[in-house]
């Protein structure tokens, strides 16, 4: 990825959140940088910081120490090239599919007329033609996501900040949605840091995987997948290449999760 | 059908053992008779007096009821975005409420005598808390991820409250207004029976003085019918207003 712009550089950061009894750090000392156009997935036990990530780069969080640059410039307020998706879709409920699309176009202003022709044709690239007029509270999870989705994609933000976004679905709607996802980001050249506990979800997507170690969380294994960057998703189980990186992986990360589930039994 | 005839035949027992009770069982000056009863209300409806202190009652109550359902929203909304001014006045507001609001009236009387004004302020004050708590509570459970996300998006705080806060908060507006119905009737019905000269209260507290059974029956009787009509005026609003839910009642149905 050596010929593309570096994106997002984070340097010595770390972050810290006031608690009742003193201070609780929840990442430290993180360094990475990330390239435009990488899809870069993020594996790491229960409250290692992952999330915290994720914010400073959307700028809903300061550093407690060291520096987050997006683009060059520090991170120092809402960072609106960025668009944020949660495992709870957020929809709103009182909107229908095309009008819950179109709530960023309506933010930024734009006319009615040119908002409608995107609306459409982000419903066409998220197929859900003939749902326009369809309310939240009528549609399965996948339609939701779709929905989800094509709001984020609405505003045409550069990097992509997903928090573990298929978690709630059941496997198969998961594998489908991940084909969508990865095709889209592929297709519209974006950036992608995508938070999940799932392993295989991890290196299936990633292009690069960051390991966080337990709180204080801080990178420990940064990995290049090394499957191509148009792979087939559905087709990835039967790769050999796929399965050993995931069995490595695995054999890597255990022994905290493992050391984790012991303490909890202990609590 | 079933249990909507059971229901007439239920109201038709009561009624039949309350005739044959009044003057057997109970004497009839304290209970009057269902026949009485509905002669005194034809009476009230043909000679028009049913509808000229219904309707002083309605605009009291609808005046009062638009005004503290106003700015109940208005302050409801107010503090639920400002979490410190919330605090703030958080012990002020508590005292408030904690009081009766009927118990405002003689004060009420005092300061505004005792024509419609008087009504309409102490119905105002009953719906205000109502409604604004209710509100408060809408706008502090919106999800504060969501609102970061539409941050993210480029929202500033008058598209979060036009696109996010109103309308969520408005299903929780709904509810306070629908339980600040009996509540507002409380204020105007008690202001009227205190001190006043027209209106369902006084129609009521005139029958009594006049030691007349049946026309206190048949006073209260307009009473709930006006109860009834304004809940199912707030009930048909919500569903205009609020046509999304229409789509989640039908859900839960089919399933």
């Amino acid at each position: 990825m050596g010929d593309h712009a570096e994106i997002i550089a984070f340097e010595k950061v770390g972050r810290s959140f006031a608690q009742k009894n003193g201070e609780l750090v929840a990442t430290r000392d993180i360094g990475v940088r990330i390239h435009e156009g990488e899809f870069v997935t993020i594996v790491g036990p229960s409250g290692c910081g992952k999330t915290t990530m994720l914010n400073l780069v959307a700028g809903l969080l300061r550093p407690t120490t060291g520096t987050v640059t997006y683009r060059g410039v520090p991170v120092a307020a809402i960072n609106g090239r960025t668009g944020y998706m949660t495992q709870s879709d957020h929809l709103l409920p009182w909107r229908d599919v095309a009008s819950n699309i179109a709530v960023p176009l309506e933010i930024r202003n734009v006319a009615r007329g040119e908002r409608r022709r995107r609306v459409a044709e982000l419903i066409e690239l998220v197929g859900l033609k003939n749902f326009e007029n369809v309310y939240p509270s009528r549609l399965s999870g996948g339609m939701r996501k779709r929905t989800a989705l094509a709001r984020l994609l609405a505003y045409d933000p550069e990097t992509l900040l997903l928090d573990e976004p298929f978690a709630a679905l059941d496997a198969q709607l998961r594998v489908r949605m991940q084909t969508e996802l990865f095709g889209l980001s592929r297709r519209l050249k974006k950036t992608v840091l995508f938070v999940t506990h799932d392993l295989d979800e991890a290196v299936a997507l990633g292009d690069r995987c960051l390991v966080f170690s337990e709180r204080p969380g801080t990178i420990v294994k940064d990995v290049q997948i090394p499957l191509p960057r148009d792979r087939n998703i559905m087709e990835l189980r039967r790769n050999p290449l796929y399965q050993r990186v995931c069995g490595e992986l695995w054999d890597f990360i255990a022994p905290a999760i493992e050391r984790q589930a012991q303490e909890a039994e202990k609590r | 059908m079933k249990l909507f005839l059971g229901r007439v035949l239920l109201i038709f027992a009561l009624l039949a053992f309350w005739e044959i009770s009044a003057g057997t069982i109970a004497d009839e000056f304290f209970i009057s008779r269902p026949t009485v009863i509905a002669e005194k209300f034809a009476a009230l409806v043909a000679s028009g007096r049913l509808f000229y202190h219904g309707g002083i009652t309605v605009v009291e109550m609808l005046a009062g009821f638009v005004a503290g359902a106003a700015t109940g929203i208005a302050v409801g909304l107010l503090l639920g975005r400002n979490e410190g001014l919330a605090r703030l006045l958080d012990p002020i507001l508590v005292a408030i409420n904690s009081l009766p609001k009927v118990a405002l009236a003689p004060l009420f009387i005092m300061w505004f005598g005792i024509g419609i004004g008087m009504k309409i302020i102490l119905t105002a004050t009953i719906v205000f808390f109502l409604v604004f708590i209710n509100t408060y509570n809408g706008v502090r459970n919106v999800d504060p991820e969501l609102i970061e996300i539409l941050r993210l998006m480029g929202a500033r705080e008058r598209h979060l409250i036009v696109k996010v806060i109103v309308p969520s908060a408005l299903q929780w507006v709904f509810a306070g207004l629908q339980l600040s119905i009996p509540y507002a009737l409380i204020g105007a019905v008690v202001g009227e029976i205190m001190a006043a000269n027209r209106g369902l209260g006084f129609l009521l507290q005139d029958a009594a003085g006049q030691l007349d059974t049946g026309g206190v029956f048949a006073a209260l009787l307009g009473i709930i019918g006006l109860a009834l009509m304004l809940q199912w005026a707030v009930r048909l609003a919500e569903r205009l207003l609020t046509p999304w839910k229409d789509v989640t009642r039908d859900r839960e149905i089919a399933v």
